[in-house]
């Protein structure tokens, strides 16, 4: 094939652009963990940070580790996310598994009072009310139970196991396996690629969950990671004059920017492991503004 | 004797379904009950059944006040802008995305745009106090150097909106892609070959086949982001934004958390949630319809 003079412009144009794309998304990324190596000296020699510094330190997370608040936000989305997505996922799938079964009585009613939460809710203060009533505040409950089934994951499970095909489940039933094993044993394994990228979301949403935590948790000790790390960049906020704990060894922005980096490690590390999943069809999730 | 044996024979899966259906009546069910709220006089003593009713009071006290025209209008503003502004990059890089023809470096930058949509907002808060606080903010460090006034982004009415959109268009443009990439590779690679023999360049076989063979999604997008209009972003919105920038950033939804949450007016506050939800749920009524009449297929 001949490629015109044109075409190779284009391309390397093209990838010229892509690159920038590459280095806009990972950049702000990377300076975090620029500043959260930074010490003190950079900040008096240069007047300001400096993209690659000069001198680095791990200062910061020495600090952070050394007293309790922040490991201990840790632990607490440590387990909230664990609980939590494990709780998502069996729900999703054992509530998707009946309704994806098309001669189930009562399966189109079933479906549509699911669809309508979709689309219209109670709105923030019920919800509030119901959790406060349930006596839920102030536990890791409060987080994990008012969002144990996504709506829109749920019917992206049910239309993954719709397209399966139902004689392999025939096949199981006519051998006397219970329904039970059928979802066990011959659904599930065929399903991994929808579970992992599903849990992926809900281990995410979980992860990176701020708002209910805020709401319903004000026992200090029980706060995820988010809401800690919320109320520390707050403080930088107000302040934007070198803060006093910048007078020992490290700048206050070094230390906030150390514990940022600390919460986005976990997300990095299951990203590229669970990306390589992601279909298409799960894809379209990204219409949902 | 038919349903006798239907229920044996689905009793299995009608008890794998009780957890869930008693999560949607609790948890989903629930709090719509709980927006009789809107129409009583709440107190805390009496519970949501033995509070007084209050009629419409708690609705015209809210379109009353000068506060309700002011969350509207940003509600809608800040949604339209998000919209307008982040469509086009987010189809422009699934165009050029598209033109590549090597598949590791196609990876690699799906891979890289994808990441900042699972960053958490409070994180992205850390990023942006990095890049544009007015002390050693990055960006603002360069302002200074080529002598200028350091700019309080966050705090001035002037950026912050701006700040909102561009943060929502660097977290989601790359994941916003992957819809209008997956319509670009269901087209007839046949269309592009006939193009190219007929001498069409890139710029041609872009408008002529790549855009109309992916209107559809644009479409589709649009309309079904039409229908979420009122959602301009809550939790984004309260995380980034202060007193200095209500005037401009303040929505429905941070409105009655403050409201609700905040100050404990429940009443007003799930009169308030209630408006949204209704006209939410009859836009997205409207949405569908118009995304089967134009594009053959809707959210149902």
């Amino acid at each position: 094939m001949i490629i015109s003079r044109g075409e190779r412009v284009f391309q390397w144009v093209n990838v010229a652009f892509l690159v920038l794309v590459a280095v806009v998304a990972l950049f702000p990324v990377l300076y975090l963990v620029s500043m959260s190596l930074t010490p003190l000296e950079v900040l008096y020699k240069y007047g300001g940070f400096r993209v690659i510094p000069p001198q680095v330190t791990l200062e910061a997370y020495k600090q952070i580790l050394s007293t309790p608040l922040i490991p201990r936000a840790f632990m607490n989305s440590v387990i909230i996310t664990a609980v939590g997505t494990t709780i998502n996922l069996a729900l999703t799938i054992i509530t998707a598994y009946p309704l994806s079964k098309r001669r189930l009585p009562g399966r189109s009613v079933l479906t549509l009072l699911v669809t309508f939460t979709m689309m219209f809710s109670g709105g923030l203060i019920p919800s509030y009310l119901l959790v406060k009533n349930l006596g839920l505040r102030d536990t890791y409950w409060a987080v994990i139970l008012p969002g144990a089934i996504a709506t829109y994951n749920l019917l992206v499970m049910k239309g993954f196991f719709e397209s399966l095909p139902e004689e392999l489940n025939e096949a199981a039933r006519i051998d006397g396996a219970s329904e039970w094993r059928v979802l066990t044993s011959v659904t599930l394994p065929l399903s991994k690629p929808v579970i992992a990228t599903l849990g992926l979301f809900y281990g995410v949403g979980h992860w990176n969950g701020f708002f209910d935590a805020m709401m319903y948790i004000s026992d200090s000790r029980l706060l995820p990671l988010q809401v800690v790390l919320r109320n520390i960049l707050m403080d930088a906020m107000r302040n934007t004059e070198v803060t006093p704990d910048a007078i020992q060894v490290m700048p206050g922005e070094t230390l906030k920017m150390a514990t940022v980096v600390i919460a986005l490690i976990p997300v990095l590390l299951a990203y590229p492991w669970v990306q390589k999943h992601f279909t298409k069809g799960v894809l379209i999730g990204s219409i949902k503004g | 004797m038919g349903i006798g044996l239907n229920l044996r024979k689905y009793a299995p899966l009608y008890i794998m379904l009780i957890p869930g259906i008693v999560y949607y009546l609790l948890f989903r069910y629930g709090p719509m009950y709980g927006l009789i709220i809107a129409f009583k006089n709440f107190n805390v003593f009496d519970g949501i059944l033995g509070s007084p009713w209050a009629g419409w009071t708690h609705f015209e006290a809210l379109f009353k006040n000068p506060q309700f025209t002011r969350i509207l209008t940003n509600t809608v503003v800040i949604s339209l802008l998000k919209l307008v502004c982040g469509m086009p990059p987010a189809i422009i890089l699934a165009l050029m995305l598209n033109e590549l023809r090597g598949q590791w470096f196609k990876r690699i930058v799906q891979t890289a745009s994808y990441l900042p949509h699972f960053l958490s907002w409070v994180m992205i808060y850390g990023i942006l106090f990095a890049f544009l606080s007015p002390g050693t903010g990055l960006i603002n460090q360069w302002i200074k150097g080529f002598g200028g006034d350091a700019i309080g982004f966050m705090s001035d009415k002037h950026w912050f909106v701006p700040v909102l959109v561009l943060s929502e268009i660097w977290k989601d443009v790359g994941w916003g892609a992957v819809l209008y990439l997956a319509g670009l590779a269901g087209i007839n690679p046949e269309l592009y070959e006939a193009a190219t023999v007929d001498g069409a360049g890139k710029w041609k076989q872009t408008w002529h086949i790549s855009l109309p063979g992916i209107l559809p999604v644009i479409m589709l997008v649009l309309i079904l982001r039409m229908g979420s209009v009122l959602n301009a972003g809550f939790e984004q919105i309260y995380i980034l934004y202060n007193p200095n920038v209500y005037a401009v950033s303040d929505i429905i939804d941070t409105w009655v958390f403050r409201n609700g949450i905040e100050q404990m007016k429940f009443p007003i506050a799930t009169a308030a949630g209630l408006f949204k939800s209704v006209i939410g749920f009859a836009l997205v009524l409207i949405s569908n319809k118009l995304a089967r009449k134009y594009t053959e297929s809707g959210l149902w």
